[in-house]
């Protein structure tokens, strides 16, 4: 196995940056930006992106945290799942209706966690419109979606392993790719 | 505290006795997400699409059936309910029989109320499907206690430490069991009471403190717990008369301040009210009476939904 870092905490911050200043722009007006984190990881990036807009815009965009396990297709009929996934919490502070929802997650890979996102966000409400921003597209998407704003593209094989730390929940900062070595 | 199970590992839920303090603590944690989906907008979720259920009630019951239909209807499941009249089980079909018969169109789970200690846990151990006790005989009614636990636990914040009171009928109640060994288990002090002719021979043993005097086990609890007295099941009377019955052992405003001042009063319903329990008591301000219902809806899509993996171990002995 070989690690390999793609991003460390400077970097994060910086490709975070950059992000944020992309969904300002994007913004239709300071008052309709909501930032939805997707659990785990995602809630963290929604947060530090909520401070980056609130820095550049002077208005504080509400954040919420969505947990999609009940929605997810690798489990239940589809695919014998070894266990059921242990649900974590949906906090959503402000209604989802008319705003211009930013859905925030760490890494974009099929896609199938973005499409349970999507259908759980429309049992909350009807959003103006639903963005996608992740720090990493790895590619392989197995389902029609594409990101709005992405942090970085890590081109990989479906063997390697993505790894991203956030402080918040892993206790180190970076992101790192593992590729199996050959021969 | 200890800490949550990553999974249940049985296929069945037939009581709260298998169950690990771990694995109690995953259900409550569950469920504690599953009420929110109730303040949502759109009350579904898509998690047990295309999952059978077969709700088998035999023996009346209106508040358990209803809350284990709104829970299965709120993870999208399918269900049908099934009552002992008006159907095979009227013609003398065995408990086996109709359980075969229906496993034969392939349900994934059977909740099962029946009269008699121990049905559910025979189910189990042939049939394929998780199956569920909704309450056998005077034995268990695991999904009762776990919906009281909830409640205690959103109210308090936990259930460790806690002095809960449990006063009534202990002879008849499937309540009572369930919910000693599931507050002993996590930590909380349990106090029993009820007449001398109420009290089953060896309740100390599943973990609990046994007093004759209600104001003895309510003095200081945290938590009062009434139990509804059976007076169908009362074919011998146990005590004198209803009246006496709520001189000793009624829930009144008088023994409620003898608990701490915000002791929480449960009851599992249906109440007689000026019988076990005073409406100024169950309408009061300490009263979750209500909470417990809607938290029944909760606690009941958190089992549904944990046992729907489908690998679990088989029910032994």
């Amino acid at each position: 196995m070989k690690r390999v870092q793609v991003l460390d905490a400077a970097g994060i911050g910086k490709t975070l940056a950059r992000m944020a200043a992309q969904i300002v722009e994007k913004s239709p007006d300071e008052r309709s930006t909501y930032l939805i984190g997707v659990q785990t990881r995602g809630v963290p990036l929604a947060r530090r992106l909520a401070a980056l807009v609130a820095a550049a815009t002077g208005v504080e965009p509400p954040v919420g945290a969505l947990d999609i396990t009940l929605y997810r297709d690798d489990v239940g009929p589809w695919r014998a799942a070894h266990r059921q996934p242990v649900l974590r919490s949906t906090d959503l502070p402000e209604r989802v209706d008319d705003r211009v929802v930013v859905l925030v997650d760490d890494v974009l890979y099929t896609g199938r966690t973005v499409r349970a996102a999507l259908d759980t966000l429309m049992d909350y409400g009807r959003p103006r419109a639903i963005r996608l921003a992740v720090l990493i597209d790895r590619g392989h998407r197995e389902l029609p979606i594409a990101a709005d704003f992405v942090g970085r593209v890590v081109p990989s094989s479906r063997s390697d392993d993505v790894q991203v730390r956030l402080r918040e929940c892993d206790g180190e900062e970076g992101v790192w790719i593992e590729k199996e070595v050959e021969g | 505290m200890s800490v949550a199970a990553s999974r249940l590992r049985g296929k069945d839920l037939v009581g709260i006795d298998p169950l690990t303090p771990g694995e109690i603590q995953l259900i409550l944690d569950t469920a504690d997400e599953m009420a929110k989906i109730a303040e949502r907008p759109i009350k579904k979720v898509p998690a047990l699409r295309g999952k059978t259920v077969v709700n088998l009630f035999l023996e009346p019951s209106t508040r358990t059936r209803f809350s284990f239909e709104v829970a299965e209807k709120r993870l999208s499941a399918d269900s049908l309910s099934f009552s002992s009249s008006g159907t095979s089980v009227e013609k003398g079909e065995t408990l086996l029989d109709t359980a075969r018969n229906l496993e034969a169109m392939q349900p994934d789970f059977i909740v099962i109320r029946h009269r008699h200690a121990g049905a559910p846990h025979q189910l189990a151990k042939v049939l394929k499907a998780s199956v569920v006790n909704a309450g056998d005989g005077a034995h268990e009614h695991p999904t009762q206690a776990l919906l009281d636990a909830m409640t205690i636990r959103r109210r308090r914040g936990r259930l460790e430490g806690l002095v809960v009171a449990i006063v009534g009928d202990l002879q008849h109640s499937r309540v009572v069991r369930s919910n000693v060994m599931l507050l002993h288990r996590m930590g909380a002090t349990v106090r029993v009471a009820g007449p001398p002719s109420l009290v089953p021979v060896g309740m100390e043993a599943l973990g609990c403190e046994v007093y004759h005097r209600m104001e003895d086990a309510i003095a200081g609890a945290d938590v009062v717990m009434m139990l509804r007295i059976q007076l169908e099941r009362q074919g011998k009377m146990n005590f004198p008369t209803v009246r006496e019955y709520y001189d000793f052992f009624a829930l009144t405003p008088e023994r409620l301040r003898l608990a701490k001042r915000d002791c929480l009063v449960m009851h599992p319903g249906p109440m007689n009210r000026g019988v076990e329990i005073d409406s100024r008591v169950a309408d009061g301000p300490q009263s979750v009476i209500l909470e417990q219902v809607t938290n029944g809806v909760a606690v009941r899509m958190a089992v549904l939904y944990l046992l729907a993996g489908g690998n679990g171990e088989p029910t032994a002995d």
